[in-house]
């Protein structure tokens, strides 16, 4: 891992993804992109992997359904099947109908929360977390591409140049 | 310029000509005395299991011929339709049988014909919401559309002449047409005021009316905005379908109380016009998403791409969910509070359509939920047409489900006369479709969405 990383700032999302497409087309690992909001395509252009987080929710949901299930069919089947205003409670399936909105809320909360929870241990967030913002321009108008340097210092920088980044700067990795 | 390829036009016909011979043979086995009747169903000894009582019918001792009253009165009790029984009728479950018996192929043909008609209504629904909401892209698909609207005349002027004929009283399909049921029934002669003939028929043709003006002039400012100048058709379009809309709303919904649901005429659900919505919506995304499909496979929609038949996917996945979400609200409210006078409704079909009302559950809601939730199956056209074909099965047998046990009761079979209604219908469905989509160009370029529209991208 390069020590040493080259810093390139852009403030307009068209020339940013020509940017990226030529740096790739150099044939240049990009570190990170910094942006204030979701440039379309991006990761696309960049080449990352499509996300999987929705496969996770769906099992997530799975688990959701298969929780409120046992929960129902333990306390009012099996625990105490109690008439309740004539429900039949011999069985799951004959009082089905009445569990049908708890399976429902259940299997969203689960897909949904847990989803989200799974977003945030995957993307390392939380509270007190330290921000690692190279440049607080990011978060307003500005975007970042962030390349590391192995003794292509002078090309690299050359490559950006032309991309039409409004500054080239190089830092220490943090 | 799209071109009916002469094999389609051949399947057509043959499908129109087999489903014709197909409903003949219905009528023409139909019986027509109530000994025939209790011939018929002693003979195929109840295929779909119903009383065992069935076998002593076909002989005359009067024993048996009492037991088997009280078996047909007890598992037809929730069914209104020969309630409560005149004294001068000597045999009561005879003539019940007779009743149902012949009502077999019109229901057949009734069911088929209403099926078909209301795709065509759902996607006149889908198409001026489109155009409503402005949609940005659609409009390469808005030729399609208007193709599969042109059956909506022929269509629905079929479905009026059968509910015609059954104010003709040429048939039973709606026992509150039957003045000697209604003389009796306090229930119904409180809801003449709504349901008589006339009247029933003067709505009919008010929506109908509606519907096809609807269609014919949204279709004549499409056509018209192909070589305008200006967007002024453009705009008619868009201010007639948002009224459209409105009309649509209200008529579909009183539809649905006058052709589906008043053939149970004891029950009511207020939900029930927008269940039968969602059937037909979801139904005519599905046949927009078929039949885009064949056209693009054919070489004639180049402009249509994969995003589009994602985002029709996403619909129809959609409108699944919403129909179930319909579907279980109007079951489970009725089954929750168990009113008597409501709960026959599902106790009949539950105990007389148990595989049909549980199954179209299936098709129409599990089937395509795990299906379509992936977001690449809905790029892959065979997997949409794959899950097409099955929604369209699951939304007919919902159609066969809401009028069939008011009409032919626990008789029912999906057999020569059903099948046969659904392939004429089909036949014709598809013939008038593809003939109307020659018509005009497959592109409207005259739309000033139809670039967006093509570069459209998911």
């Amino acid at each position: 891992m390069a020590s040493r990383v080259i810093h390139a700032i852009y403030n307009d999302d068209d020339v940013l993804m020509a940017a990226v497409k030529k740096v790739k087309a150099a044939r240049h690992h990009i570190e990170e992109i910094y942006t204030p909001f979701p440039v379309h395509g991006l990761d696309k252009a960049m080449g990352l992997a499509p996300t999987r987080i929705a496969i996770t929710s769906f099992l997530y949901g799975c688990v959701g359904l298969t929780v409120a299930i046992t929960m129902m069919n333990f306390i009012m089947i099996q625990d105490w099947p109690q008439d309740i205003g004539g429900k039949p409670s011999f069985s799951y399936l004959d009082n089905m109908p009445a569990f049908v909105p708890i399976m429902f809320e259940l299997t969203v909360f689960f897909a949904a929360h847990l989803m989200v929870i799974t977003f945030y241990l995957r993307s390392k967030l939380w509270p007190f977390k330290e921000a690692e913002n190279p440049d607080v321009r990011t978060t307003d108008d500005h975007f970042l591409m962030e390349l590391a340097i192995y003794d292509n210092e002078k090309e690299l920088t050359e490559l950006l140049a032309e991309t039409g980044a409004v500054e080239i700067k190089i830092t220490e990795k943090h | 310029m799209y071109t009916f390829s002469n094999r389609l036009r051949t399947a057509a016909f043959v499908l129109m000509i087999v489903g014709a011979l197909g409903l003949a043979y219905g009528f023409l086995t139909a019986p027509s005395t109530v000994d025939e009747a209790m011939e018929m169903v002693a003979d195929q000894h109840h295929d779909e299991g119903g009383h065992e009582a069935a076998g002593a019918h076909g002989e005359e001792s009067h024993a048996g011929e009492e037991h088997g009253v009280a078996a047909g009165l007890e598992s037809d009790a929730a069914d209104m339709l020969e309630e409560p029984y005149s004294e001068e009728h000597g045999n009561p479950h005879g003539e019940h049988l007779l009743h149902q018996l012949q009502n077999k192929p019109w229901a057949a043909l009734y069911v088929a014909a209403f099926f078909f008609m209301m795709i065509s209504l759902g996607v006149l629904a889908f198409y001026a919401i489109q155009r409503a909401a402005q949609a940005g892209w659609s409009p390469v698909l808005f030729r399609v559309m208007e193709g599969i609207t042109a059956y909506l005349l022929p269509g629905a002027l079929i479905v009026f002449v059968i509910l015609l004929l059954s104010g003709l009283h040429l048939n039973h399909l709606f026992v509150w047409m039957d003045p000697e049921v209604v003389a009796e029934d306090e229930l119904i002669q409180g809801k003449s005021g709504y349901l008589n003939v006339p009247f029933f028929l003067i709505r009919a043709l008010i929506y109908i009316g509606g519907w096809v003006a609807y269609r014919h002039f949204s279709r004549k400012f499409s056509i018209a905005q192909d070589t305008a100048d200006d967007n002024s058709n453009f705009k008619k379009n868009f201010r007639i379908s948002a009224a459209f809309l409105v009309f649509y709303l209200v008529s579909e919904s009183m539809m649905a109380w006058d052709w589906v649901m008043s053939v149970d005429p004891h029950w009511f659900s207020t939900l029930f016009g927008w269940y039968v919505f969602a059937s037909m919506f979801v139904s005519g995304i599905t046949v927009i998403a078929m039949v885009a499909i064949y056209l693009k496979s054919k070489g004639y929609l180049e402009y249509v791409n994969d995003s589009h038949i994602h985002d029709l996917a996403k619909f129809m996945f959609g409108i699944s969910i919403f129909w179930t979400y319909l579907w279980f609200s109007q079951f489970m409210l009725i089954w929750y509070s168990n009113i008597p006078e409501e709960v026959t409704y599902f106790v009949t079909r539950i105990e007389d359509y148990k595989l049909p009302f549980f199954g179209m559950l299936v098709l129409n809601f599990i089937f395509p939920l795990l299906i379509l939730m992936n977001s690449d199956y809905k790029r892959l056209n065979w997997f949409v047409i794959m899950t097409g074909i099955v929604i369209l099965i699951g939304h007919y047998v919902d159609v066969f489900n809401m009028i069939m046990p008011a009409t032919v009761g626990d008789q029912w079979f999906i057999g020569v006369p059903e099948i046969s209604g659904v392939l004429f219908f089909a036949g014709l469905f598809i013939y008038v479709v593809f003939n109307a989509l020659t018509k005009a160009p497959l592109l409207a370029k005259g739309n000033p969405f139809v670039e967006e529209s093509r570069q459209f991208h998911y």
